[in-house]
């Protein structure tokens, strides 16, 4: 059970500080990491949360499977994030969201 | 196996159009006309046998995936289909060359991923789902290629991504408590323990960010406005909604049972009166129309939450009215940014202010504005007007003043800022403007989506009997 206990809060851990990343980063390509690390920390608990005997001998398959799907997700979006990203430097000279809205 | 044809025919049509772009439009158009045919099918057979589960594969829910088919899934198929078909022939003029080269692909991968959604039956497709229309839905936000599509894309897909991962996380917690995603398996396993709590917790707030409820609405008005005219009225009329949608079916079939719902009833009726407030305040003072658009937007949303919360609080007219809502609001809204899309292509701007001699010079566009603007406002015998009577009728049964009061002054701020862009179309601007021309395609779309707004009212009691084929919302109706 201990095991699984510090699993779980290293993905709640990793969750939390991707989320304070994201919020406070201004750079673009740091607020991209913030939701990778993000997405780790939501992943780890996902599979670490599968392991349901106490020795880690019988683990459940499903969320392995789920969380491959997650990864796949995770990756293709970024892959946009990244392009988007790349065309907002080029249009604005710099990687960050400006605040249009006082314009 | 229509429900399954309702998802492969437009990835299929997706592909078929990247791979074949010449004919690309053709595809498109050709895939919305059968989708809208696949979708009455699916009606009739509903008519016919009632709700009903498709095992895919033959495989049943702990090891396969179910779709589940009942009234309200229905009436959403039934909306995308009718939207994407009517978006698509305004699209196909609006979008040039290489655009459209885009457009089409991505346009019917959102589709596909829609009806996916509607169709669900169980959380982890409901993440799949949400990631699929969420990314597609951002690349088409970023077509225009300016830097406000840009910047507004941009800030679209970290929101969601952010709602993503707190919806996953929602679920994994789910799924370890009670070892299953399906929606079925769940409501008979499910218990009143903190897991199941701090699940709802994570999924409410990563679909209440999707769905902009008013603090998490900051997104909202740059992506819609710098969004294309037609993307635009697809983000508006069906997205945000479908996120609500997997609010709807979390609560109605896992949460209500578990009773103690009252702090996310005071939570959702507060924020969405202030929503409602909040945005339409915003709109009044907006000077370009696609912003002023876009706000009445955040507005709206706030409605449909009140109408949530009600439901919630266990007046059951409150889902009739919630359902109504949704699709008086997409037809109307999806009609006003078409409009919009026209005076931008007319003028080359959207000032609210140098609008000029519009109800002269485009009549069946200032026809449409004023019509969609009548259902928003909730005027008397529009679809607008059948879901906020309901909902009026729900907050005074439940003598609830402050949301009746919201109610009120909301549609008192929507008359204002609609009649305040009426009154412009009017007047004649001090300089002269160049202007181009607009093909009659573009006009009648918006005008036939206004038009189906206010028809919408006509249509209540047999649009009510086939939202509740199944039950979606689990009433209880006592036998006479």
């Amino acid at each position: 059970m201990s095991t699984l206990f510090v699993y779980a809060i290293v993905g709640i851990g990793l969750f939390s500080i991707g989320l304070y990343a994201l919020i406070m980063q201004k750079h673009l390509l740091r607020k991209l990491l913030a939701i990778n690390i993000m997405g780790s920390g939501v992943f780890l608990l996902f599979v670490s949360l599968s392991m349901r005997s106490v020795t880690g001998v019988l683990t459940d398959p499903v969320p392995s499977a789920m969380v491959i799907t997650g990864i796949v997700v995770a990756i293709s979006a970024t892959a946009l994030a990244l392009g988007l990203m790349i065309k907002i430097a080029r249009k604005s000279a710099k990687a960050e969201l400006c605040n249009l809205d006082q314009e | 196996m229509i429900e399954v044809f309702l998802i492969l025919l437009p990835f299929f049509g997706g592909i078929l159009s990247f791979i074949i772009p010449k004919f690309n439009k053709v595809i498109g158009l050709g895939t919305f006309v059968l989708t809208l045919f696949f979708v009455f099918g699916l009606g009739l057979q509903l008519l016919d046998k009632g709700s009903y589960y498709h095992f895919i594969g033959g495989w049943d829910a702990p090891l396969g995936i179910n779709l589940y088919v009942d009234g309200l899934s229905l009436v959403m198929l039934g909306l995308t289909s009718v939207m994407g078909l009517s978006l698509s022939i305004y699209a196909k003029k609006y979008f040039i060359c290489k655009q459209s080269l885009w457009f089409w692909t991505i346009w019917l991968f959102m589709i596909a991923g829609l009806n996916a959604l509607f169709l669900s039956q169980d959380i982890f497709n409901f993440y799949v789902t949400l990631e699929l229309i969420g990314l597609s839905s951002v690349a088409l936000t970023a077509l225009s290629d300016t830097k406000e599509a840009l910047t507004g894309a941009m800030r679209y897909l970290l929101i969601t991504l952010l709602g993503s991962l707190f919806y996953l996380l929602g679920v994994a917690l789910l799924y370890h408590g009670f070892g299953s995603v399906d929606i079925v398996i769940l409501s008979k396993k499910i218990e009143s323990i903190p897991v199941a709590w701090a699940a709802l917790g994570l999924m409410s707030i990563g679909l209440l960010l999707k769905s902009a409820l008013f603090p998490f609405h900051f997104w909202l008005p740059l992506a819609h406005s710098s969004a294309p005219a037609p993307i635009s009225a697809i983000l508006s009329a069906v997205i945000i909604k479908a996120s609500l949608y997997i609010q709807l079916r979390l609560w109605s079939s896992l949460f209500i049972p578990l009773g103690a719902d009252l702090y996310f009833e005071v939570l959702f009726a507060f924020f969405g009166s202030l929503a409602v407030i909040w945005g339409s305040i915003k709109a009044l003072v907006q000077t370009r129309l696609k912003m002023l658009i876009a706000y009445s937007t955040v507005a709206q949303v706030g409605y449909l939450f009140i109408a949530f919360s009600l439901a919630l609080g266990g007046i059951s007219i409150a889902w009739s009215a919630l359902v109504y809502l949704i699709l008086s609001h997409a037809l109307a809204k999806s009609a006003m940014f078409l409009v919009a899309g026209n005076l931008l292509h007319f003028h080359g701007h959207d000032r609210i202010i140098d609008l000029d001699r519009i109800a002269q010079r485009l009549p069946l566009s200032t026809t449409a504005f004023a019509l969609a603007g009548v259902s928003i406002i909730g005027l008397p015998l529009s679809g607008g007007f059948i879901g906020k009577w309901f909902l009026l009728e729900a907050s005074i049964t439940k003598s609830n003043w402050v949301i009746t009061c919201t109610i009120l002054l909301g549609g008192l701020l929507a008359t204002g800022y609609v009649f305040k862009v009426l009154g412009f179309t009017f007047t004649k601007t001090a300089f002269s403007q160049e202007t181009k021309n607009i093909s009659l395609s573009m006009e009648l779309i918006p005008l036939s989506l206004a038009i189906m707004a206010i028809a919408l009212g006509f249509f209540a009691t047999p649009l009510f009997s086939l939202m509740e084929i199944g039950n979606p919302f689990f009433i209880i109706r006592v036998q006479p």
